[in-house]
């Protein structure tokens, strides 16, 4: 005759597990915490090529910092649970005794919960006030960075499919390639010729949606040379994924001989960027609205 | 119906939108909407050269397309004289290319100016009309040819609005415009690279009748945009 099935936790069980948990769970934090913030943190991008990548470096800090206990505490619950009230063999399933109406549980979860959220909340825009964090902020932005009355102004113009830059400071020099002098802030005006896209130069820590008759100013302060990536990081149609190109931080005396080479190069056309548009001239203007009026053929 | 049966016509109907999506892609990152044209090469003590006649006409017609009334770039098959609506091109690598382009269509001008400088062929000059030309007035723009990994670019001028004998549509015997009516005509050469699929495309909004002449004949393979296909 065989023998009757036992349950997997006794009633008369006298262990405290929510102890147990408990106490894994925060030795296990204090272990995992300053470590994730460490070491992996940093590892996410876009690092620290300009103050407002470092900012965002940061914030994937505490970011991650904050979310490391909570995830200890899922894993610690899931693989407590599984090793203590698995169903060994020979064992009848049993459910443990349901827990209803307890103020204390629900009234701290309420308070943790609120507490976490208001407190990303009050994190996340003091940290986007500091100086807009590289996002674009619309034509009046408000989180303005120090010396942004300064910023040195590049045009930022997507089109299908790829970036234009113009440099208001160089004589409207217009160029496929962006370059950006070093320990400077810059404000970038995105806008769009065309359909919506995305200025996303992540190394910078920059994104800026891109439409058609906007000026989407982004600020951004760059720090030593380097090289970066542009991307649209809007899905704008047939060649999308072809809208990328490279850009440079460079020092001083380099950017000045870019811009001069750039100049010679565009020498030619020049006589037509002075012009105004009502006299013939290329346009040039803040914002651009598509004009499917304007072609006759 | 048993279970085992429905999960079968899942799989087998998730396979199936799977193998349709993986095959559009395909085909529309590398031959969409035109096959590709074999330029003839000819060797020039060993180096490849390749000569390349294309047009752009207003609209295509109903001969070469179902789209009449769209903007095309032409091909002419350098075998029978008769011009094509293919935009995938087969071209040599490291290979001279002497490229002419006859453009019937009007001036419509470039938003960006900077096209108007034309960059990344030899010299860095374009000749119109047989003339040496380093830029060309931006408001005359009629198109642009550009295939941005080779870092080349050009504007291409448009016929005057007030030419007489316009091209209406490439409806010619020979299947493009022909070259008695008004055109513009632009000559320059470039070398081709390494091997792989370049796309180029047309810078300037010219599909009239769609939004922002953005749409239609500027958005598919086989009108203003297209690949070199540079094989070895």
């Amino acid at each position: 005759m065989a023998s009757e099935p036992s349950a997997a936790t006794s009633p008369s069980d006298s262990t405290n597990h929510g102890l147990r948990v408990v106490v894994v769970w925060l030795v296990l934090s204090a272990i995992a915490t300053p470590l994730v913030a460490i070491y992996v943190g940093p590892l996410i991008p876009p690092g620290n090529a300009t103050v407002q990548g470092q900012g965002q470096t940061f914030d994937n800090q505490v970011m991650t910092a904050f979310v490391t206990p909570i995830l200890c505490l899922l894993a610690v619950f899931f693989a407590y649970g599984l090793i203590q009230f698995h169903v060994r063999r020979n064992e009848a399933i049993l459910d443990g005794p349901p827990i209803r109406n307890d103020s204390q549980i629900q009234l701290l979860w309420i308070v943790i919960t609120t507490v976490m959220v208001l407190f990303l909340a009050g994190f996340g825009t003091y940290e986007l006030l500091q100086d807009g964090s590289g996002g674009g902020q619309g034509p009046n932005p408000i989180a303005l960075p120090a010396h942004h009355q300064d910023a040195f102004q590049v045009q930022v113009i997507a089109q299908q499919w790829q970036f234009t830059y113009r440099y208001p400071s160089l004589g409207g020099l217009e160029s496929n390639q962006l370059y950006l002098p070093a320990n400077t802030t810059v404000a970038l005006h995105v806008t769009s010729l065309d359909a919506i896209h995305s200025f996303w130069a992540y190394e910078l820590g920059v994104k800026a949606d891109a439409n058609p008759g906007v000026d989407n100013v982004a600020y951004v302060e760059t720090k030593g040379p380097t090289t970066f990536h542009v991307r649209c990081a809007e899905l704008c149609g047939l060649w999308h994924p072809y809208m990328f190109n490279n850009g440079r931080v460079v020092d001083s005396a380099q950017f000045q001989a870019w811009a001069s080479q750039q100049q010679r190069v565009y020498a030619s056309i020049k006589p037509f960027m002075n012009k105004p548009e009502s006299e013939g001239g290329a346009p040039y203007a803040k914002t651009y609205f598509p004009e499917p009026d304007r072609r006759a053929g | 119906m048993r279970v085992g049966v429905k999960l079968l016509l899942v799989a087998v109907a998730v396979t199936a939108a799977g193998a349709v999506i993986g095959f559009y892609v395909s085909n529309l990152t590398t031959l969409a909407g035109s096959r590709s044209y074999s330029v003839p090469v000819q060797n020039a003590n060993g180096h490849p050269v390749v000569k390349l006649e294309i047009q752009t006409v207003a609209a295509v017609g109903p001969t070469l397309s179902p789209n009449p009334d769209w903007v095309s770039y032409l091909v002419k098959d350098q075998s029978t004289g008769h011009w094509k609506r293919e935009t995938v091109w087969d071209l040599p690598a490291h290979a001279t290319v002497h490229v002419t382009i006859y453009n019937f269509d009007g001036a419509s001008g470039l938003r960006n100016p900077y096209l108007a400088r034309p960059q990344g062929m030899v010299g860095n000059r374009i000749r119109v009309d047989g003339k040496p030309t380093e830029a060309i007035d931006p408001n005359d723009a009629s198109h642009t040819f550009a295939v941005p990994a080779l870092g080349l670019v050009l504007a291409i001028p448009g016929v005057a609005d007030e030419a007489k004998n316009q091209c209406e549509y490439a409806d010619a015997p020979i299947g493009g415009c022909a070259m008695s009516t008004a055109h513009r005509t632009i000559k320059f050469t470039f070398h081709t690279t390494t091997p792989g699929h370049y796309r180029w495309q047309c810078f300037v909004p010219c599909a009239a009748g769609w939004v922002y002449g953005f749409g239609g004949p500027m958005q598919t393979i086989g009108y203003m945009d297209g690949f070199l296909n540079v094989k070895a």
